[in-house]
């Protein structure tokens, strides 16, 4: 607030108080080197998914392949149905619990934001514990499977890790810092209740740090793997990334048993095997729209996390 | 609502301003419901299970039927030479990537924050986080376009300077650096935003005094910029030491391609739970290894939070 009062005199001072250009320079170097190293190997991944067979035999993974072919690409949208039954189940499970998740954590952090409510400080533990003490992964295994009966359903996907304590307290704070309690205290006087609150003043004033969230929830749904390894079987309900995971295995046992390759079974198992190109190519498709979108969402989860990591 | 009702049957005057609660403040309760209830299913009722680590269990006998063993599952464990050797390499790979990640986080964070065009801060900030939204199969398969024996990189570079071409999956010495540069890889570029947004609230007024009295922009960074996010960085420091006892099974399972000969330095406790799990299906084994996590985490972050305390209480946790 204070930043926008004077904003003359704040700029010629952050121009008076500034590093020397020559530093400025070293740093920019320092960190496009950096970026160079994020972005390098991303390229590499996709240069080899459009390798042709006969150059990447020739010259192994290239930066720069010596000849270009779309090949695995055109195969891939041709006969991927295995790739399009994951691929909407990894959309649908992303876009499901991320809304569940958004909406459960926002109405949860809502009501912790509250400044006179007796309960909040039971409420305020349950989540923070959590954060503490885990039963670890058996104890949960035979929970969501013998209890919940949750094995080889979509269900296990959407529901595990929707409420976490951190994105809780994220959103406490945002709500608390940016939606000023004289608001909410006079729509209460006006006769509205607190779901009325939640609706009207809360879900819209609070968009920078639910859109924060919801993107690391999408996010890390997409980039799950882990629960369909341990928990599904039907192929029709394996995400992108398991199924990479999938194929990778494959690959690792045919290598750590070269002697099986020669027999029978093992040369049907080679030749239902994706070349390397193809198993990029898949890569390539399953991080692509998750590069796309989140430049657009930093604005909001970099103001989501200024506001919100702030101790509360 | 009526279990708290009755349970305070005995003071009617207590019981009346439950009442009067529920009655104010009902709505509320129902909003935390969800995921209140969430929790308790998914975060709660598995520290129950831990009950599972002191049971022989069967699947047909099923959790309330199986038998007792005590404390055998623990000493079957801990007999185990190997439960030293994946104790070493959990705590040894995350002590070297909390500190290293906090301080290239720092650093990066205070040059993003110096850089003056902010443009090129901007961009360069988005290439840096990249990596963070790529999950770790996909890591391990870029992992991989580098040390794949026969196309592989690495070895194409070796073949043409003359060096030694090898089963990089085989060969243990590059692997504990190799793990904490994918590590930080993955990580700093997103960890140093937190850094970023703090600095973002530092008031510029300490800087003008700090100008006014000649410091130069190093001193400013060590005597301001940095004081001022040792909160954020105790915190960030005391939730990482809580997983202190805790691998990433993607890191260390899928960016290893699972390679026995490698086991001896990339072994963790989650990758041999799982491994106990899934091959051996000792499942009394795997829910002691949980135990001993769970216990041993909850341990060093209450003694990380005291010390914090004492030395300087705002910066604690709880």
């Amino acid at each position: 607030m204070a930043r926008n009062k004077e904003p003359v005199v704040e700029d010629s001072f952050s121009k008076i108080n500034r590093v020397k250009p020559a530093t400025n320079a070293l740093f920019i170097v320092i960190l496009t080197l950096f970026a160079v190293t994020t972005v390098l190997p991303v390229i590499l991944v996709f240069s080899i998914s459009i390798t042709t067979p006969e150059s990447l035999t020739a010259n192994g993974f290239q930066l720069f392949p010596s000849e270009i072919s779309f090949t695995s690409y055109q195969s891939l949208f041709k006969t991927g149905s295995q790739l399009l039954d994951s691929y909407k189940i990894t959309v649908i499970v992303a876009v499901v619990s991320t809304f569940l998740g958004v909406m459960m954590m926002a109405m949860y952090a809502f009501v912790l934001a509250q400044k006179r409510f007796s309960c909040k400080k039971f409420y305020t533990f349950i989540p923070f514990f959590t954060m503490l003490f885990s039963g670890g992964l058996v104890p949960s295994y035979i929970i969501n499977v013998n209890v919940l009966h949750l094995y080889d359903t979509i269900w296990i996907l959407i529901l595990t890790s929707l409420v976490s304590p951190f994105n809780i307290v994220v959103l406490r704070t945002f709500i608390n810092s940016t939606i000023p309690e004289e608001m909410m205290d006079a729509a209460q006087i006006d006769g509205a209740n607190e779901f009325t609150v939640f609706n009207r003043i809360v879900l819209p004033l609070g968009v920078a740090g639910l859109a924060t969230i919801a993107l690391f929830l999408f996010v890390g749904k997409w980039n799950e793997w882990f629960t369909a390894m341990l928990y599904i079987e039907n192929p029709k309900l394996i995400p992108v990334q398991t199924m990479l995971e999938r194929i990778q295995k494959k690959i690792d046992f045919i290598r750590n048993n070269s002697s099986y390759a020669n027999t029978p079974d093992g040369m049907t198992l080679l030749k239902s095997m994706p070349t390397e190109q193809t198993r990029m190519a898949i890569l390539i498709i399953s991080i692509f729209p998750i590069l796309c979108a989140y430049p657009f969402f930093q604005k909001y989860f970099i103001h989501g996390l200024t506001v919100g990591s702030v101790k509360g | 609502m009526s279990v708290s009702l009755e349970q305070s049957k005995p003071k009617t005057s207590l019981g009346k301003n439950i009442l009067a609660h529920f009655k104010r403040y009902w709505r509320l309760h129902v909003l935390a419901l969800p995921a209140f209830a969430y929790m308790i299913i998914f975060s709660y009722l598995p520290m129950f299970g831990i009950t599972l680590a002191f049971q022989d269990y069967k699947v047909s006998t099923g959790f309330f039927h199986s038998k007792w063993v005590g404390l055998k599952n623990f000493e079957f464990l801990f007999s185990n030479n190997d439960v030293w050797r994946i104790t070493r390499n959990t705590i040894c790979y995350n002590v070297a990537f909390i500190v290293l990640n906090t301080v290239l986080a720092v650093t990066l964070a205070i040059i993003f924050n110096e850089i003056y065009y902010k443009r090129t801060s901007k961009i360069l900030q988005t290439l840096a986080i990249m990596p963070n939204f790529l999950s770790m199969t996909v890591v391990a398969i870029i992992v991989y376009g580098f040390l794949a024996t026969q196309n592989g990189v690495v070895n194409q570079i070796m073949k043409a300077v003359g060096g030694q071409v090898r089963n990089w999956y085989g060969y243990k010495a590059i692997w504990p650096p190799l793990l904490i540069i994918t590590y930080l890889w993955k990580n700093i570029g997103f960890s140093s935003i937190v850094y970023v947004a703090s600095l973002s609230g530092l008031p510029q007024e300490y800087f003008e005094a700090a100008l006014l009295d000649g410091a130069s922009k190093w001193q400013q960074t060590k005597y301001i910029s940095i004081p001022y996010m040792r909160n954020i960085i105790t915190i960030m420091f005391i939730l990482n030491l809580g997983g202190i006892i805790r691998g990433d099974i993607g890191l260390f399972r899928q960016v290893t391609q699972d390679s026995g000969a490698l086991y001896e330095v990339t072994d963790v406790i989650d990758t041999y739970v799982y491994r106990a799990l899934t091959t051996l299906n000792n499942t009394g084994m795997s829910a002691a290894a949980g135990v001993y996590q769970s216990v041993v985490g909850f341990i060093l972050i209450l003694v990380a939070n005291a010390i914090v305390r004492r030395v300087d209480e705002d910066s604690a946790l709880f």
